[in-house]
């Protein structure tokens, strides 16, 4: 039963970093992103094929500036087009990385996937507590992320991207460089994703394309949308939230005998979907609303109103 | 004419067909109000467009101080102090009215991606610098107390107030108005001629595309008349409204 309970704190982990990502492009940025299975993948490659040559770390990071990368690359070529271009080209870019991933099998191994992927910290995990060092890890990398994150969307810049998100004309009129704010909103978010896609393969320590389905950028979507857009405590509330229904759902078939597997695995998203829209009616704002900077603390003694 | 404050001359912009601006000439004065008015479809919101990088002149040229600024973006003519608000008011609904002036200052370290994080210490002094002259400003356009509310739940002409202090942020040089009386109660539209008259007062120019010919007799020094894309009458406000020609305009009388 523990090592249940790791596998799904680390998947709750991994969905959190995912979403965390998608709240600061779409979120916070109005940016559509859906080909976030495709940068989560292209995370998870990044570390499996480059960390027994160069180390665990360096790996990582090798990934995250990979994702930035090709992001700013998409952005670049979509934003310039009308906004929902972008969420085509992303659909795009999804379908791109699972074919190359497929077929590029000298690089990726095909449809075999990749195997004996070191995992952090190898060398000093005493054996048998494998699973304990990667939770550790798992939860630092959450906290490190969810922090950095925090900062950003506090701070004038998530402010200036929640201004380009609600109007883009304005915001250009108010000075302020839309095109490079959008540009590095999606490298972030991209960057965010490639960390998430390598906790996947250092967990798994195999990966192969069927692991990195669209599902997992409708998982994001919900998080995002359950959460609240725009805050980040919400997002982790949101993926933990959609995680642990999906898992809960799981042992339905021991209360309810007479379901089939195939027809409990239906049902589940199905409850999902219900759960999404009771919430969108019932609380539109989702559950965390982004937070704003108010006149009250620059001005303790001010009677503005709230 | 070289020393013009703005100068605009034989400005080009087709949409579709339609010639919105037809070889458009004419002049902005520093440190007075010059009026922009003409029938609808005149191209008085186009000509708003194309002197703030909203929309880019097929021909023509737009110089502001001497420099040719002809065809740069938005975010850039808004760097060199032309500042301008919108015909339907547009404010960003998700910021609330304190947010929605603290966003407008130019240079915060706060805004880049590595400043937002590393150099947290100084964007916050900055943040106050900033909230101190958003307070004066809205204490001054009568929207303090509405500071912390969300900026979607103003009215139409408290939207038009917000919209001004905003602009007045960027500290610009010129102030470009569109229809800043249009959908605007009377208590509130004779508070925005008194902005604007105290504004011009303490140095500031202004350029106010406008229907309302109260507003503009109002405030104005100098009056463009525009009509199919072209300046037709230029003039004190007396003088353009007096022309046969923009009565002609206006009423369709030659038609």
């Amino acid at each position: 039963m523990s090592a249940y309970l790791v596998t799904l704190v680390i998947l709750v982990s991994v969905a959190a970093l995912v979403g965390l990502a998608l709240n600061l492009q779409w979120g916070l940025a109005g940016l559509v992103n859906f080909g976030v299975s495709g940068f989560v993948a292209l995370g998870a490659y990044g570390v499996a094929i480059t960390a027994p040559h160069i180390g665990w770390l360096p790996a990582m990071i090798f990934s995250a500036l990979l994702c930035a990368a090709i992001s700013m690359a998409l952005a670049l070529l979509s934003i310039r087009l009308e906004e929902n271009y972008l969420a085509i080209v992303t659909i795009g870019f999804g379908e791109i990385v699972r074919i190359l991933l497929l077929n590029e099998g000298w690089l990726t191994g095909g449809a075999l996937g990749i195997a004996d992927i070191p995992r952090p910290f190898a060398a000093i995990t005493p054996p048998g507590g494998g699973d304990g060092v990667i939770l550790a890890f798992a939860i630092a990398l959450v906290a490190l992320v969810f922090v950095l994150l925090e900062l950003l969307v506090r701070s004038p810049f998530g402010r200036v991207l929640r201004a380009v998100r609600d109007d883009a004309t304005v915001a250009s009129a108010l000075g302020k460089p839309v095109l490079a704010l959008r540009v590095r909103a999606f490298a972030v978010g991209g960057a965010v994703m490639g960390l998430a896609g390598a906790l996947h393969a250092f967990y798994l320590t195999y990966i192969d394309p069927s692991q990195f389905t669209p599902i997992i950028t409708a998982y994001a979507f919900m998080a995002v949308i359950a959460g609240g857009r725009g805050s980040n405590l919400g997002l982790l509330l949101g993926a933990g939230s959609i995680m642990a229904l999906l898992e809960a759902t799981r042992f339905l078939k021991d209360l309810v005998p007479s379901i089939d597997g195939a027809q409990l695995s239906a049902l589940r998203l199905g409850m999902i979907g219900i759960g999404i829209v009771l919430l969108l009616i019932l609380r539109p704002q989702g559950l965390v609303a982004e937070p704003r900077r108010r006149a009250t603390e620059f001005f303790p003694n001010a009677k503005g109103e709230g | 004419m070289s020393g013009a404050f703005l100068e605009v001359s034989g400005l080009v912009k087709h949409y579709g067909g339609v010639a919105a601006l037809d070889g458009c000439s004419l002049s902005l004065r520093k440190g007075e109000v010059t009026g922009l008015i003409g029938p609808n479809g005149a191209g008085k919101t186009t000509l708003l467009n194309a002197l703030t990088g909203l929309a880019k002149p097929e021909a023509g040229t737009v110089s502001f101080m001497g420099a040719d600024v002809t065809g740069l973006p938005a975010h850039r003519m808004a760097a060199l102090g032309v500042v301008r608000s919108f015909q339907i008011v547009r404010e960003l609904s998700s910021l609330t009215v304190f947010e929605n002036l603290l966003l407008a200052p130019p240079h915060q370290i706060g805004e880049r991606l590595l400043g937002a994080v590393i150099s947290r210490r100084k964007w916050w002094a900055q943040e106050h610098v900033n909230a101190a002259k958003a307070r004066t400003l809205l204490e001054r356009v009568g929207l303090w107390k509405l500071a912390d509310q969300s900026s979607a739940a103003l009215s139409g002409g408290q939207k038009k107030l917000l919209e001004v202090a905003r602009a007045l942020l960027l500290e610009p040089r010129l102030l470009l108005l569109d229809e800043p009386g249009a959908g605007v109660s009377p208590p509130l539209r004779e508070e925005i001629i008194r902005l604007v008259r105290e504004l011009k007062a303490e140095g500031l120019s202004f350029g106010i595309v406008e229907h309302d010919m109260h507003l503009v007799g109002e405030v104005c020094d100098h009056v463009h008349v525009l009509a199919e894309g072209r300046t037709l009458v230029s003039g004190s406000f007396a003088e353009a409204t007096s022309d046969p020609r923009v009565v002609e305009a206006y009423l369709g009388l030659a038609a």
